[in-house]
């Protein structure tokens, strides 16, 4: 257990100093949520004036709420950008000829994709506040917004590290990319889901992130909405594309 | 010595027939502006219940916005390509032959044009099997091409002066995310009349990119508005003078070099 926890301690070092020592790495996690902040909220703040849009909290933070959990699941995807590289640079190689217990490989990427995360959440909800954006929800509704947002972040992390040690190359960005943009653009992104209508109404129906932004929502808006099912879904995320980026590695491992 | 049409006409096909054998050139500026078309389409099309909004369908409202993804796409295609030119060693071999700047700057673009016509026609097509209804009519249609070519060239020759000042594939990527932004911080999404935040109706007042694409999506919504039609026309032509002019500045500057 020590040395599983030792490894990941070095991984997740690694890569931070790695993200935050290299702007090509660190802007664009930063600049592309704040891109959309600024779109969405300032371009788009009209459309919470269509009859029955009904969110209490405006739409700076409709928008806030989408952006922040993009920003946690586009944090996975740029970890298994990380990882890719990693393999084609050959360093994986060597990491796995050191490492004693290889999931702390895993957990190592994983922590690092957190506090990734948690780097640009906090860049994109200053940028919020200093917008205007209003905050109803309790100090606990936050705290809830936030641990949802991880566990979609700690979900797209394992997602993308396992299509990484499939493929082994980062021209597998896209194999990583498109699932979850597809995923987070097929939910109520502009107005609330009771607004959608035709085939995109039915897609948010059947897509998990409808109801990670229905619960982000209620928590900003103090009116809580689909939080169960919400936490239910990104835990079953979690646990299955943990197990997905699991029997990757091992693979990877069989591999060289 | 061969005249300049000529001259073109060998350094366009090379391009073309170069682009089209990259399907991952051809391929996303086809597909993603339909699949970004049909996201924004239904999901913001309740936004067309804003009082004063200009049409009844957001399909028709943001028809337009595919052709200047399409551009978006040009710029970095042409870019690229360039770059690569200048990274293999291939405009070095070029130099020594006495094919002319202008030439080879104007058949460079073919290719990345090309593939914005490709795109238009399909975005075109699928709009109107949609149920778009272009109140410029047939005439409108074939305005709507020409800008809509003069656009991507414009775009398609910014690529061109960065990977012709820099000589590096990668920096010419690097372009896009920042055309992206000015994109985004236009009246892409809405017009601008409806822009609730002040700050960002500013930024879109000044932003190129407004202009150009109220004059596309004039055509399609409105039907003749002239005062949309020479702004777009004006200020995508005027950005094509002058990334035109500069990048042969800076071709002739590389040229020097090698």
């Amino acid at each position: 257990m020590r040395e599983t926890a030792s490894v990941a301690r070095a991984v997740a070092w690694r890569q931070l100093h790695r993200s935050f020592t290299n702007p090509a790495i660190i802007v664009p996690s930063l600049a592309f949520p704040l891109v959309f902040l600024i779109a969405f909220a300032g371009g788009l703040s009209a459309v919470s004036k269509v009859p029955g849009f009904g969110y209490p909290a405006g739409y700076t933070a409709f928008q806030y709420v989408f952006v922040f959990l993009q920003a946690a699941a586009f944090g996975g995807f740029f970890m298994g950008l990380s990882i890719a590289a990693d393999f084609e640079s050959g360093f994986v190689r060597r990491l796995f000829l050191a490492a004693p217990h290889r999931s702390g490989l895993l957990i190592g990427y994983g922590i690092a994709g957190m506090v990734r995360f948690l780097v640009t959440a906090l860049v994109i909800t200053v940028a919020a506040l200093i917008a205007g954006m209003n905050v109803l929800g309790a100090p606990a509704q936050i705290v809830g917004l936030l641990t949802l947002a991880i566990l979609l972040n700690l979900a797209s992390t394992c997602w993308a590290a396992g299509v990484a040690y499939r493929m082994k190359t980062v021209q597998a960005g896209p194999v990583m990319q498109v699932p979850i943009f597809v995923m987070l653009f097929l939910a109520p992104v502009y107005v609330p889901q009771h607004l959608l209508s035709g085939w995109i109404d039915t897609a948010a129906q059947y897509n998990p992130a409808t109801y990670l932004l229905n619960a982000g929502r209620g928590f900003l808006a103090a009116v809580p909405h689909d939080t169960g099912l919400a936490f239910a879904l990104v835990g079953a995320m979690v646990v299955l594309l943990g197990l997905w980026a699991l029997r990757s590695l091992r693979r990877a491992e069989r591999g060289l | 010595m061969l005249d300049v049409a000529a001259q073109v006409w060998l350094v366009a096909r090379r391009s073309i027939v170069r682009t089209l054998r990259q399907p991952a050139m051809v391929f996303p500026t086809l597909v993603f502006p339909l699949i970004l078309l049909a996201v924004n389409a239904s999901g913001l099309n309740a936004a067309t219940r804003i009082p004063g909004f200009p049409t009844d369908t957001y399909l028709s409202f943001g028809l337009s916005v595919t052709f200047m993804q399409g551009a978006l796409f040009a710029s970095t295609t042409a870019g690229t390509e360039l770059a690569s030119d200048v990274e293999t060693g291939f405009m070095s071999r070029l130099s020594l032959t006495p094919l002319r700047g202008s030439a080879l700057l104007t058949g460079q673009l073919a290719g990345a044009v090309f593939v914005a016509l490709l795109g238009t026609l399909v975005y075109l097509t699928i709009g109107v099997v949609f149920g778009v209804d272009i109140k410029a009519g047939v005439g409108g249609v074939l305005v709507l091409i020409v800008l809509a070519m003069v656009v991507a060239s414009a775009f398609g020759a910014i690529g061109m002066l960065l990977a012709l000042r820099t000589g590096s594939a990668e920096a010419v990527q690097g372009l896009f995310p920042l055309l992206f932004v000015m994109f985004f911080l236009s009246s892409i999404s809405l017009p601008r009349n409806l822009i609730a935040q002040h700050w960002f109706r500013t930024i879109a007042d000044w932003n190129p990119v407004s202009y150009m694409v109220e004059g596309l999506r004039s055509l399609v919504i409105t039907g003749w508005d002239t005062t949309a039609l020479w702004k777009g026309f004006l200020i995508a032509g005027a950005i094509l003078v002058l990334a035109i002019f500069a990048s042969s500045r800076a071709l002739r500057t590389r040229m020097e070099r090698t």
